[in-house]
Order: structure tokens, then sequence, then C-alpha cells
């Protein structure tokens, strides 16, 4: 290995040491080993938890195989979004077109399994050779009388974060185009969580308790109708911001319904989450119960997080995650525990992000965007961090390093959001930072 | 009840696939590349691909597993993405420092057209490529044929970019392995040294995708078919290729190129195709049979014959690759039990006349090959009537689940169990591993469901 890229320079920095800021959202370079997905990715993950859809991936089988069931989203009912449906462009449609294979597929789906809506993504190859498929999209919409949305997510045209734009685009098609749900007064719309592991259902017990109805989950076990009365709502609450954020201002500016960014990871957000929302109902009644809420899972969470504390006090870690926002709550959460982080990246930050992330953190720590696994490993040596939190690339990485890790994306198994998500995540960092394994290798 | 929603009964499908046995070319050939010592995959396309196969991959054999892309952009695919690649080549050498590079393309890049000799020798009269560093290519089209067509592929382009003859032939044999685990690579090497027969195995995954832990990141681990191995195989007397689908092709174009004959052979899963793997490589290798090997085989049948009457009649479903679906398929009427579906999205003539052959003494058998031949198709049948087990990937845990079937995860991918990277299905010592495996399943199933005057102390 003979060094980092030069053209990364920018996109690397120590806090404390470097005093400029981090550079983000700049494309791969290529050539690099980047831990980033393409555009498609990003709308494929953001609508797959609507679970009453039908998702049809319009493009050669590859990218049906390796989103199919991606990322875990789970599902209090039906369970249509779990199955990969592919047209499965071969050569010949890729001469002569694949719009009549599309239309015969969707028409053989829509009867077979009678979905609530239909998305039809778009890859790269539909893209290249030209097929029409919002006009498709539309016949089938004429004949079949549910909403055909066609995701123009072609995988060429940027990154995974391109891809949250599309989504949301797709999402605002549906919403406003129905009336029929009964809305209370102090309703809001979740944007941004996906329901892995049951975290919304955690969160949506919290919401309960004080009063709140959520019309909406977009998209953790999501329905096509719930969506179709979003505009309803009083209020959204985004978190995932970097997927979200844009839908809520879409939303603002159509509807005049206003949003709110939280994080529900951690206790200090996760609170701030409860408070705010009580806060914009202006109802002392609501705000009340958010702090009995607050306190009575406090009660219970601290006592329960301090052996872990005490086990784990001074132990460092590295998170490498996919958007800013998790990796600061991840940062204050790690604090919390008694760990410092050490190194900070994510996939698809941009520069105000990091300014937030770098505010956070403490001197010394490194600060990356879009990095790879060789740099990944050379931060680790060179800060001796005790623990890696990132995705299902990282995972391999750290253990070969030797150290513990943590997945924080598709594949995390216990929910980590919400108060009961403080003490898994707590138990997780112990059991795998203390693991007697690391201490095995010669 | 997961896939609640398929039916026993049959509707005839013109368009539509529903979770389909197989996955795209790029995957296999970007598996095939860690094969080579040295060697960084790239992936000729959009950043997806890349990462998608790369996730792919790790998740198997939870392993790091290391490739570049082109990251195409909407200018590189209106334009061509030549230039990307030429300075990909360069970032690459210059940053990872890997020997050799082989690109590969995806649907993207070949609908575009992009010539990739063109622009590798480019990148040569540019001087982007280090003096001994090599890159090599091949063609791997999405939406022809399927993952196994690209491990196929990129097997040929070791061959049309290394095999090399020259005038001194050399007493070794080439075994080319077919798509198979790092653990079966490992099997097939220690037949060889156990028959002192001298080879050359490519590719080679072990050392590789199943790497000690050390407390270091290796970009290159240590394992992998060197490359004066892979330019010696044009000096072998002969090539013996494990698996038709993978590996005939490369066993042609060496042929063709070296005049080095060949004789493909099955995957060595099971007795007899294992029985055959190593007459071949006897003969081939000029090399007897050791009496160990023998005993292998001897205690392999003892087993068989112990437990027959719980093998016996015992009907079975299959997913998966044609080149491990034959040998396994083969290997289930040995033990006397009756594969009586199966299904590969892998299309080919030799599939169908290996099955019905095979199948020939078990009326009931349906197997199905290509377009349509998904896990829906196959759970249709096994609702019309059930099966006592079902093999194939991962993805067969919701059919296993739903339908109360015993499962063995066999094939790829394999994302939840881990074994597959140490206990190989290859050889007399797989054969007894999966005999073993079998047996497990059907008396753990007897146990747990069976009526409680009906437990057997002893089996």
């Amino acid at each position: 290995m003979t060094g980092f890229l030069k053209d990364r320079e920018g996109q690397i920095l120590t806090k404390g040491v470097d005093p400029r800021s981090l550079v983000g959202g700049k494309p791969s370079l290529a050539g690099s080993v980047s831990q980033r997905a393409c555009v498609f990715c990003g709308s494929r993950v953001v609508l797959y938890p609507i679970a009453d859809a039908l998702h049809l991936v319009h493009g050669p089988i590859g990218c049906a195989a390796y989103t199919w069931d991606i990322r875990g989203a789970m599902s209090s009912g039906p369970e249509l979004h779990r199955s990969s449906f592919s047209t499965d462009l071969r050569e010949k449609h890729v001469i002569f077109g694949g719009e009549k294979q599309l239309y015969q597929a969707l028409d053989e789906l829509i009867d077979k399994y009678q979905p609530k809506a239909a998305f039809v993504y778009s890859t790269c190859i539909v893209g290249v050779i030209g097929d029409d498929v919002q006009s498709v999209c539309k016949r089938m919409e004429a004949k079949k009388g549910i909403p055909v949305i066609a995701v123009m997510a072609e995988g060429f045209q940027g990154s995974k974060k391109d891809g949250y734009r599309i989504a949301c685009d797709a999402i605002a098609g549906l919403i406003g185009t129905d009336d029929s749900k009964d809305v209370s007064p102090v309703s809001i719309n979740i944007l941004g969580d996906f329901n892995l592991a049951g975290e919304l259902w955690m969160l949506a017990g919290y919401y309960k308790r004080m009063g709140v109805q959520i019309l909406a989950s977009i998209t953790g076990d999501g329905r096509v109708q719930d969506i179709r009365n979003a505009h309803r709502a009083s209020l959204n609450v985004v978190q995932c911001s970097g997927s979200m954020i844009y839908l809520a201002k879409t939303m603002k500016e159509r509807f005049g319904i206003p949003f709110i960014k939280v994080s529900y990871f951690g206790i200090e957000d996760m609170s701030d989450a409860l408070y705010e929302v009580a806060k914009f109902f202006t109802d002392e009644e609501i705000m009340d119960k958010a702090r009995e809420l607050v306190k009575s899972e406090l009660t219970t969470l601290l006592p329960a997080l301090e052996p872990y504390r005490i086990a784990l006090k001074g132990k460092k870690a590295a998170i490498y995650v996919g958007g800013a926002f998790k990796a600061i709550s991840l940062v204050k959460a790690l604090r919390l525990i008694g760990v410092k982080t050490v190194i900070a990246g994510t996939q698809t930050g941009n520069a105000e992000d990091y300014t937030l992330l770098e505010a956070i953190c403490d001197d010394g720590c490194i600060l990356v965007d879009d990095s790879n696994p060789v740099e990944l490993s050379e931060f680790v040596k060179q800060t001796g961090a005790d623990l890696f939190i990132g995705g299902v690339k990282e995972r391999p990485i750290a253990y070969k390093l030797g150290i513990g890790f943590c997945d924080h994306n598709h594949e995390r198994k216990l929910a980590l959001a919400g108060y009961e998500g403080m003490l898994n995540f707590a138990r997780e960092v112990y059991e795998t930072v203390t693991s007697p394994v690391w201490r095995l290798k010669r | 009840m997961l896939l609640r929603h398929t039916t026993a009964k049959e509707i005839e499908r013109k368009a539509l696939t529903v979770n389909p046995a197989k996955t795209c070319q790029p995957v296999g050939a970007m598996y095939a590349a860690l094969g080579l010592h040295g060697c960084l995959p790239h992936s000729h396309g959009s950043q997806g691909c890349c990462s998608y196969h790369r996730s792919a991959l790790t998740r198997h054999f939870k392993e790091p597993v290391m490739a570049a892309t082109s990251s195409f952009s909407e200018g590189s695919s209106v334009f061509g993405g030549s230039s990307n690649l030429v300075s990909a080549i360069e970032t690459i050498f210059t940053v990872y420092d890997p020997d050799v590079i082989a690109v590969h393309t995806t649907c993207l890049s070949e609908t575009i057209g992009d010539d990739l000799t063109q622009i590798v020798s480019k990148a040569n009269e540019d001087g982007k490529i280090p003096e001994g560093k090599k890159v090599i290519y091949c063609n791997t089209p999405s939406y022809v044929g399927t993952h196994i067509t690209g491990y196929s592929n990129q097997l040929a382009s070791f061959i049309k970019f290394f095999s090399t003859a020259t005038p001194k032939k050399r007493n070794v044999v080439n075994l080319i392995a077919g798509w198979m685990e790092p653990s079966d690579m490992r099997e097939i090497k220690r037949i060889a040294s156990v028959m002192e027969a001298r080879v050359i195995l490519f590719p080679d995954m072990s050392g590789v995708l199943d790497a000690p832990l050390t407390g270091k990141f290796e970009m290159y681990p240590a394992g992998g078919t060197t490359q004066s191995e892979m330019t010696a195989t044009g000096d072998s007397k002969f090539t013996i290729g494990l698996g038709a689908y993978s590996t005939e092709d490369a066993c042609v174009k060496l042929e063709n190129k070296c005049r080095v004959k060949f004789e493909v052979v099955e995957i060595p899963i099971g007795l007899k195709a294992t029985d055959r793997f190593i007459v071949s490589l006897s003969r081939h290798a000029n090399v007897p049979v050791p009496d160990s090997l023998t005993e292998e085989r001897g205690r392999l049948i003892d087993l068989i014959a112990d437990n027959s009457k719980y093998f016996w009649g015992k009907r079975v479903a299959l997913f998966g690759d044609p080149d491990t679906l034959i040998p396994l398929t083969e290997y289930l009427v040995t033990l006397d039990m009756k594969p009586v579906y199966i299904v590969t999205g892998t299309s080919g003539k030799h599939f169908d006349e290996e099955m019905a052959r095979i199948l020939k003494d078990i009326p009931e058998a349906r197997f199905k090959s290509g377009e349509r031949a998904d896990m829906f198709q196959l759970h249709q049948w096994i609702k019309q009537e059930s099966v006592d087990l079902l093999i194939g990937n991962s993805y067969g845990k919701y059919m296993a689940r739903d339908e109360q079937i015993p499962f063995i995860r066999l094939g790829f991918p394999v994302v939840d169990r881990p074994g597959h990277n140490f206990f190989p299905y290859t050889g007399y010592a797989g054969a007894t591993n999966l005999a073993i495996r079998i047996l497990e399943k059907f008396l753990d199933h007897q146990d747990r469901t069976c009526n409680e005057e009906k437990v057997e102390f002893q089996m």
C-alpha cells in the first residue's frame, strides 16, 4: 500500500489538528474500493418497507436478487415487500426494448397479489435502452385502478443519496390522494424510520403513551393508504434526515405541514424527540405525559446502564455509517456508556453535516467521508480503536483486525432506538468489546 | 407463513420470475477473480453493482471482499466509460497496488458498448500499467446467462491472459474448479496430494475467503493461484474441468490456445462423482489410487449401509446451480433417496439430459431449468405433494419454515449458517459430511415431531 489517494485529502481530517473543514458529497473516484452503493439502492431501501405494495425491479436479475428483503424491515401485517419481483431482462429485451415484458409482468403480478400500489424501479440499463417506464405505469394504473409509480432510479445517476430523493418523489406522488382515514387533532407522521428490528413499534408505543396519533409511518411498517392520507397530519417528525428531509420539505410546501428533525438513538436525542413533539402541540397535558414517560424510562434505564459504563470506560470506537445524523447520535450514545469516538465517517454526509459532526467529536478524532477498507484499517491501527460500528462490508474487516463490531445498519438484530434500544446497544457493545476471542490470537 | 401467497395450483407465467434461483453474471466473475493471488476484481459500471457483489460475497463467506468500481456517472453512460476505466486503473495501481486487476463489465457498460480491449490497451500505451503488473478483462453482461456464466467467463479470461505454451511440457494436470467453496478446493488439493499427483488448481479461493484472524487486515490474503502457476497451465499435459457449466469453456480455450487436452467431469460431490474424478486424475496424472483413499471410500459406504433404512425413499427437493445439482442429485439416488423436484435458473441442455439420466428410475421426479425455473415453481410442486428434505441456498428457509420441511443449506448464498467454509461437500470426506448432515436432519426431525410412544432411544 503506497498511501492514501491524494485527491481524497479534503475528505479526511483530524479534529484539533487540521483547521479546515471536511468536504462531503463528492462522487467517488473511479477505481476506489468505495463502500458506497448506487441510486437504485437508495430508492429501493427507502421504499421497500411499504409492506402492502408491490415492488417490481425492471432490470436484469441481479438488481432484484441483491436487494431481496435487503434490510430486515418488519411488517405487522402483509409481507409482500419481502418478495423480490424482477422482469429478469435478457439480451433480447436489451435489443428490442423491455416495455412489453414490464407490462406483462405488472399485469400478472397485480392480478395475482392484489397490492394496494405498485412501485416499478428503473435500473441502469433501462435508462440506457430508453424504455418508457412512466407510460407503462400510467397505462397499468388506468387498467388496474391502483397507483402504479415509476421510480426512475437508474444507478449511474449518482450515489445512494440521490436515490433517496427519487424515493421521496415517488412517495410524494401518493400523498394527498385519499382522505378516508380518521385523523386526530394531535397527529404526526414519522418520516425516516424503517422498522428495523421492530424499532418503529417501540417509538409508536412512546407516542401513543403521550396521546399522539401516528397517521403514517414513512416507510417502516408502511401502508399505502396511510401514506395517501399523510397530508392530513399536523406535524412531520423526521429521522434519518439524509433520506427524508426532502420529502418533509415537499410536504411543507404542498400541504403546509411543518417538520422537526429528530433522532431516536441515545437517551438525549430520544427524549428530545418526544419533548419537541409535545412542545409543538402546546398542550400541557401532552408535555406532562412526555415528562412522565422520560422519567419512568430513565429510572429503570440509567441504573441498568451503569455496569456497562463502568466496564467500557476508556474504550475507543470507530464509526463508519451511511448518514451523518446517525454518526452524531452514535458519538453521543457511546459517550454515555464511557466510550470515546476516535474515528467518525460516513458514506453520504455533506459539508454542513460534517460541521455538526465535528463539533460534537473530541479533539484527535479522525473524520472521514466516503472511505475505503485500506484507510479504515489504517485509522483503526493509528487510533487503537477497540470497537467498530458499521455495516455489512465493514464487519469482517473489524474482525480480521481483532476488534469488536456492532452493526448499526441492515444487519442489526436488536432494536437500537429508544430507551430499550439504548440498553440493547450497551449490551451489544459490551459483549463484543469484552469478548475473550480477541485475546486468543497469536 | 411468509410465502402464504404461494398456491398449489400452477398458472402459466409468460413474463414473470418470482424469487429467482440465480443472480447475475458479474458476481460470478468477481468470485472467480478472488481465486487469483494478488488480484483486485474491478467492476466496470455503476457503484451499486460493485457494492452489491461485495456485500453478497461478504455475507456468504463472512470475509472481507475487496473490489474496485469505475463509479459510472450520468456522463460516463452517455459518453462511454473509457476515461473512468483508465483513471481507475491508475488509481488502483497507485493506492491498492495489486499484481493483477481483473476487470469485468456490467449491463450498463455492455449496453453503451465500451470496448475493453481498446480501453485497456490505451491505458497501457499511456503508461498507466506499471512494469510487471497486469490488467485482464472479461465481458459479463448481466442480461445474458447467470452468475455461473460470469464465473465461467472469468476463468476463460485467465486462460486468455496467462496460459502460455512453451516447448517444454510438464507432467502436471490442471484442475479447474467449478463454482464451489474454498473448503471444497482444500479437499480437492488434499486428494491430489494424497495421490501424489502434480496439479495446478485454479481458481483457488482457499486461503483467500477462509483466511485466519491474525489481527491484521490483508488486502490480498496469502491464498490464490499464483500468476506463474496460471502461466504454467499452458505446459501441463492435461486438464480436468470440474463442472461443465463453470469450466468447460476454459477447458476448450486452453486446448485451443496451448494444445492441452481435457476432460470435463462433475464436481466431485457424492460417491460416484468422486470415483470418476479420482479415476480421471489417476489416469491423467499417471499415479495409482492409494489405499488410504480406498479406505475413505470404504468408510463412507459403511456409513451409508449402517443408515440405509433412514435414507430409503426419502423425497427431496433441490434448487441451485447445475454443476452442483447434477452430482448432488446423483448422490441422493446413490443413497436410495428420491430427488423429486429440481430447479435451476441457469438453463442448458446438459442439465436436462443428465437429470433425465439420473432420474430415469424415479418416474415422479420433475426438473426444470432456465426462465421461470424459480423457487416459486419449486414451492408450488412442494405444495402439490410435500417432500422430506429441501436442499438449497439460504433463500430456501422460508419455504422450509412454511412447509415444516427439514432443510440443508448448500449453494450460494448461504448467509444464515456457518460451516460451508470449513466442511467440504466434495470427495469421500465431503460425501460423508453430507450424508451425516442429512441423517441428522431426518433423525432430529423424527425425534422432535413423532408421537411420544414412538420416540426411539437407539437409532
